[in-house]
């Protein structure tokens, strides 16, 4: 396919004239609405299915629903989790779930918001919410902690609530702890 | 050579000094919020009222920044270019007449009876400090950046020196003073020599290196020409004598075709003891450069770059060949006329 180049009038060969058309469009630009937007006096609406910063989530009743399996520790690409598993124990603090972590730090800055944990994560335990401005004043200060991610993600509208229809079948079988 | 011509001249030095230092430092934030307006966005205007005080913020800057000298460089030379880039563009200021008078002082530094060939020297030693500091910083993208600049600077010095030469003839004398007074006379030169105009204007974005003709520190293409190993004051000296250079061609060109000091309906020199006339005179002086220099930052975000061999092809197959037909043909006309 050859593309046509058209050919210059002789005004336009000149260069000088067309000058003068160059000179109204930038005028033209000069006195129109400026696109800037002055943050942080003006902030922009949060797109929905935003992959912000990744929190740890309690549900409804108050559970953590991380059961400490390691995938997101697993599948994250740059090594941002880090999980330390609990022992025989169990290491959970809440309801009848079985499983807890010890230990969960996120390192902020080396974590690069790709979502991954939050799609392999099979308990719906964590999820990247709206921030994306995060400060600190050390690295240090960024390794967010097992207790600053849950302050931070909040409650999770669960609604497969696996644990409670766990705790009501266990009932019905009598072999509830 | 008395004590008061010494004294009042010193004075003047310093006078012109500190008018054009804040200028440049102002616009260069002229460039900025124009050039940001032009292009749909606010410049900056955080610093101070509408990013007033934004010049502040980068002279400080300049000052604590770290100033690297590169391993690789030639010392002496290093040190001396960005000296000699900005000290040019500063001398050319001094034959620039930019009032009438004030009291029993004529508004012009040094009010030479050659003056445009004072000038035309002084911008031809612009070229050296560019081409210093390409060769000194011993690397590629400066280098290349030099050596364009030299032979744009040269070639475009030829076609301004020529264009020029008909508002001379039409003045009959080379005094820069003599032209104002011409022009009060009869009308501003433009309307006399508008071919000579275009070909100053144009000349005049390639000598200090503006866009269109922007080679020797082409952004995209050379990193940042020949000032790429400069950091810090070097740099700002470079960049501070870019803009000194823009004034000097901007008040060189209304001094030459736009009437200097002078207004139509105004230009009646301020008498003896008239201060208010005379700084009145300056006042419109320096409007009409200010225009001029809104002129060069508008066209500089307008026109894309023009390529190499454009450039020289411009300045030596055409304006060349233009300009000195323009000499004749002014030659032949005043000749008819007498």
């Amino acid at each position: 396919m050859i593309v046509k180049r058209a050919e210059l009038s002789f005004f336009e060969r000149l260069y000088l004239p067309t000058l003068l058309g160059g000179l109204k469009v930038t005028a033209r630009h000069f006195f129109r609405k400026k696109v800037t937007m002055q943050y942080p006096e003006q902030k922009w609406t949060v797109p929905p299915n935003y992959r912000g910063a990744p929190y740890l989530v309690k549900d409804q009743v108050g559970r953590t629903k991380c059961v400490s399996c390691q995938l997101c520790e697993f599948v994250c690409p740059p090594k941002a989790i880090r999980i330390t598993p609990p022992g025989p124990s169990g290491g959970s603090d809440s309801g009848n779930v079985e499983k807890g972590p010890l230990e969960f730090d996120i390192n902020m800055l080396r974590c690069i918001f790709c979502g991954f944990c939050q799609e392999v994560c099979p308990e719906e335990a964590i999820f990247l919410m709206n921030d994306y401005s995060l400060t600190g004043t050390s690295r240090q200060e960024m390794i967010y902690d097992k207790d600053k991610l849950l302050a931070l993600g909040g409650v999770h509208q669960d609604r497969i609530q696996k644990w409670k229809r766990k705790a009501q079948e266990a009932l019905h079988q009598g072999v509830a702890p | 050579m008395n004590l008061e011509f010494l004294l009042f001249s010193a004075l003047k030095v310093v006078g012109v000094f500190a008018l054009v230092m804040p200028m440049i430092a102002y616009s260069v934030m002229a460039e900025r919020k124009i050039s940001a307006w032009i292009q749909d966005r606010v410049g900056p205007n955080r610093v101070g009222p509408q990013g007033m005080l934004q010049p502040l913020a980068d002279g400080i800057k300049f000052l604590l920044k770290e100033d690297f000298t590169p391993a690789h460089v030639r010392k002496a030379y290093f040190w001396l270019a960005p000296a000699i880039a900005m000290v040019p563009a500063f001398l050319t200021m001094a034959v620039i007449p930019f009032g009438s008078t004030i009291g029993h002082q004529k508004m012009v530094i040094a009010d030479l009876n050659v003056g445009i060939l004072y000038t035309f020297g002084i911008v031809s030693l612009g070229v050296y400090g560019i081409v210093l500091a390409g060769y000194a910083s011993n690397s590629k993208y400066p280098f290349l950046g030099g050596i364009r600049s030299s032979a744009q600077m040269i070639s475009y010095e030829l076609a301004m020196g020529l264009a020029v030469i008909p508002v001379f003839m039409l003045v009959g004398d080379l005094n820069l003073s003599k032209v104002i007074e011409y022009q009060s006379n009869h009308g501003w030169l433009v309307l006399y020599a508008p071919f000579s105009f275009v070909i100053f204007l144009v000349s005049s974005f390639a000598e200090t290196n503006r866009l269109p003709f922007d080679m020797p520190e082409s952004e995209s293409e050379l990193v940042a020409g020949y000032h790429t190993e400069y950091s810090s004051m070097k740099f700002a000296l470079f960049f501070m004598g870019e803009y000194a250079n823009m004034i000097s061609a901007s008040a060189m060109m209304v001094t030459l075709f736009f009437g200097g000091w002078t207004l139509p309906w105004f230009s009646e020199p301020a008498l003896s003891n008239a201060w208010m006339y005379g700084a009145l005179h300056i006042g419109v002086f320096i409007a009409k450069m200010l225009a001029f220099m809104v002129l060069f930052i508008w066209i500089r975000w307008m026109l894309p770059r023009f390529r190499y061999d454009q450039l020289m092809d411009l300045g030596w197959r055409r304006f060349l060949p233009f300009a000195l037909l323009n000499v004749l043909a002014y030659a032949v006309w005043l000749w008819v006329r007498a």
